[in-house]
């Protein structure tokens, strides 16, 4: 009886809670760049993405705090067996910001634009990773089919990133079934979205949400000005900041800093192991032997790099996967531990031994190798450094280099002639099959060595065959053990020699309310529709 | 002038001795992480506390002003003397080589430096030592800083060439080298000492653009350029003043130079 009331009684509060909630005002953030595109299918970038996100209506949302897929448009779906097709049952007497009715036929629409060759669309080729058609077919006003050329793992997953448009709409893609519609575009300057009239969600006592009238973004490049302007309450919140930002934030107004824990984002480095690179064949061998990359990776302190480098708001990395992706990431897995006594036993093995303090292979060439990485990212220039001196304990010499970004690049994906390489992976995705890219031999972001024609190790040869089981397999569960194998050979071989996870580190202002900030993109308003500002802030201007 | 003139002599000579002897001034490696203390105030150990990596910041200021004071006026020789040859021979040869070598200058000028330094950097090997990376820094400075100074030196040279000196050598029967050595290259002496020492600030503020831009002399070894790239997030300056140190330290340095080369070409 007491566990009944106290139920209630939790029900009555939320009501009340959802019943006062302050409406209007205008929340107020920072883009650091003018968005590119309003077509949502289109997005590329960040600016572009956070538009999309706050205007797309879309078929089913990923919950960016539970992990877990939300019904939206569709109030259902189902995959097929074969996990070819899946079918959405649709929510009834939805209109688009322009009044225009939503039905299957925009469902239709929308996925014939994604698949027109002639858009171009960067989402094409993650439902149609190898060609074909995709059919559409409606089953009535409230219900379609969708059929992809082959079977697609972590379908649902992905229709989460389509923002369904309006086949009808003379103001095409700027009618919109998200909680705001684009009303205001000063190029350059800032853009204000405002709260979209037919947005058919409410909230649990029925008021229509989104609760904020308006949103104002404000292109601002310069993140020393972002800061400032959120201090003196100019802006709402800094979506993403980094640790001396957060430092900062923590010093001058602790209750705007806000740390969700580890991100999905990896910082990593890897040596070069083309076949073909212009290296000498003596550091090529180093480089491909396992033992010389775990010897490596065991003598760099990660615990300092975590500390040190970003402040403590970083923890040593483990592998691939970053524990932030609750599902995927493989628990048994630890971070190396720093030990280069075992680090020198490892290279003892492969003839390695230590001269006057410097380390030398079997052929007496002594150890010694570049790390580069992008100059102007102060937290992988640290990283950087603070490995030139760890790895001195084992007797290797590290020269660092700073490259611009466009010769860094043109070094590690054309020429390969670079040693090793320090940068970062950001992941936006929780499912492995958006790293396909990345861990399948024969692809061109495979970077310690891209674009192989088969295999060029038993090891890659067994990741590969374990990324094209998980992507064919549809049972989560069975995805799951072949993915834990992949990165338990990606932690015994250390192709990546991951180094931190940092933290996903944000800057709210107290007078938003309901904010509570998640690792996931986007961080702070991912619950936009259920922001409210405080009173005083939302009846000022 | 001529006290201020001392005074800024004396302090280049302070600076000078303690950045090449920094040994007697302070025990810690410049390279050195103290990881326990990142970020430390100043203290008795540290004079200007330790910089994000822990680093002894009074000795990378003292290194770094060496690096910065010694490879400067170097590639400032190496500009004068590309400057001297090229703008010397077009200005005393005349014709249709000066106006050759001019377009060539004017060219040269022309190009976007720091561009053009950024790609001849990332043109260059990755696996070099630090010190080597310091020589190839300023050796590209030099090299590619001399445009400017040979427009000065051919005007003078092309004004020498036609005075009354020259004219009365050549009628005296001297010509080629000797009319060179002997008559012009003197005489283009001052013109030439004033471009060497103008050039040592530009050289000194280039390689601090190049660092600050994460492109000038690799880590561990400090420069200027590198210590000032710790002022550029306003969040940490604000509670760490001696960070500002190595600024002021340029700033009097470069001031320095100008006062002794203005002071230098004052008339008497």
């Amino acid at each position: 009886m007491k566990k009944h009331c106290s139920r209630l009684l939790i029900a009555v509060l939320f009501v009340l809670g959802s019943a006062f909630a302050q409406t209007g005002g205008e929340l107020r953030f920072c883009l650091r760049s003018e968005p590119k595109t309003f077509n949502p299918l289109l997005v590329e970038e960040d600016s572009s993405d956070t538009v999309r996100y706050l205007t797309a209506g879309v078929l089913v949302r990923l919950n960016r705090q539970t992990q877990q897929l939300e019904p939206e448009l569709a109030t259902a779906w189902k995959t097929s067996k074969d996990g070819a097709t899946i079918t959405f049952t649709l929510r009834q007497n939805v209109r688009f910001s322009d009044g225009t009715p939503f039905s299957a036929q925009d469902v239709a629409y929308t996925f014939q634009q994604l698949m027109d060759p002639n858009l171009h669309s960067p989402l094409t080729d993650q439902f149609r990773p190898s060609g074909g058609n995709v059919q559409t077919k409606i089953l009535s006003s409230g219900k379609i089919a969708i059929t992809f050329p082959a079977p697609i793992a972590g379908l649902d997953k992905l229709i989460d990133l389509i923002a369904i448009m309006s086949g009808k709409s003379p103001k095409k893609e700027m009618a919109v079934l998200g909680p705001y519609y684009v009303a205001e575009n000063k190029a350059g300057a800032y853009l204000v979205l405002q709260r979209n009239p037919n947005y058919w969600k409410h909230d649990s006592s029925g008021r229509q949400l989104p609760y904020i009238d308006s949103v104002r973004l404000d292109i601002q490049q310069n993140r020393d000005l972002e800061l400032l302007r959120l201090l003196r309450g100019e802006i709402h919140f800094v979506n993403s900041i980094d640790a001396e930002y957060f430092d900062k934030v923590m010093a001058d107004k602790p209750s705007m800093a806000h740390d969700a824990g580890p991100s999905l984002d990896s910082e990593h480095m890897w040596f070069n192991q083309v076949a073909g690179s212009p290296l000498p064949d003596y550091k090529k061998a180093w480089f491909r032997s396992t033992n010389f990359r775990r010897a490596v990776s065991e003598s760099i302190n990660r615990e300092d790099l975590a500390r040190v480098a970003f402040r403590g708001h970083a923890r040593p990395a483990v592998g691939m996967v970053s524990p932030a992706n609750q599902f995927w990431f493989n628990a048994k897995l630890h971070p190396h531990p720093f030990d280069q006594a075992s680090a020198l036993k490892r290279l003892a093995q492969d003839g390695f031994h230590l001269q006057g303090g410097v380390l030398r292979d079997k052929s007496g060439n002594v150890v010694e190798f570049s790390i580069m990485t992008n100059s102007g990212n102060k937290y992988r220039e640290r990283m950087a450094t603070m490995i030139q001196q760890d790895l001195l304990g084992i007797g290797v010499k590290v020269n660092v280099v700073t490259l611009d970004f466009p010769s860094l690049i043109e070094r590690i994906t054309r020429t390969f002639n670079y040693e090793a390489c320090l940068l970062g992976l950001v992941n936006t995705d929780l499912d492995p099959a958006s790293l396909m890219n990345v861990w399948v031999s024969s692809s061109e972001n495979h970077q310690w060595n891209p674009s192989q024609k088969a295999p060029e190790t038993a090891w890659e040869a067994e990741i590969d065959r374990l990324m094209k089981a998980q992507a064919s397999a549809l049972d989560d569960r069975k995805r799951k053990e072949y993915y834990d194998r992949v990165q338990e050979i990606a932690w015994e071989q250390e192709p990546f020699i991951y180094l931190v996870t940092k933290n996903m580190l944000s800057a709210v202002s107290p007078s938003v309310r309901n904010a509570t900030p998640v690792v996931l993109r986007p961080q702070v308003y991912w619950n936009i529709d259920r922001l409210t500002l405080h009173p005083e802030v939302a009846s000022s201007k | 002038m001529k006290h201020a003139r001392t005074i800024a002599i004396a302090f280049l000579a302070i600076v000078g001795v303690a950045c090449l002897l920094p040994g007697i001034f302070s025990a810690s490696d410049y390279a050195h992480q103290f990881r326990d203390i990142p970020n430390a105030a100043a203290s008795h150990e540290h004079w200007l506390g330790t910089d994000d990596l822990g680093r002894d910041r009074f000795s990378r200021v003292l290194y770094g002003t060496r690096v910065s004071l010694l490879l400067a006026p170097t590639a400032a020789l190496i500009a004068s003397l590309l400057a001297a040859t090229i703008g010397g021979a077009a200005g005393f040869l005349g014709g249709w080589m000066e106006r050759l070598v001019m377009a060539g200058t004017d060219l040269f000028l022309s190009l976007p430096w720091l561009f053009l330094l950024i790609t001849v950097r990332a043109l260059l090997p990755l696996n070099v030592a630090p010190l080597t990376s310091v020589i190839i820094t300023f050796a590209l400075l030099g090299c590619l800083g001399w445009a400017a100074a040979a427009r000065v030196v051919c005007a003078d040279a092309s004004s020498l060439r036609n005075s009354d000196f020259i004219l009365l050598a050549h009628a005296s029967g001297s010509g080629g080298w000797r009319l060179l050595w002997r008559h012009l290259l003197p005489n283009l002496m001052p013109v030439l000492y004033a471009q060497f020492w103008i050039s040592i600030p530009v050289f000194i503020l280039t390689e601090a653009n190049l660092g600050i831009l994460g492109l000038g002399v690799s880590e561990p070894m400090p420069s200027w350029g590198s210590l000032l790239r710790e002022l550029e997030s306003y969040s940490t300056i604000s509670s760490n003043p001696w960070q500002f140190v190595p600024l002021l330290l340029f700033i009097l340095v470069v001031s320095c130079f100008h006062m002794v080369v203005v002071d230098r070409e004052l008339p008497a």
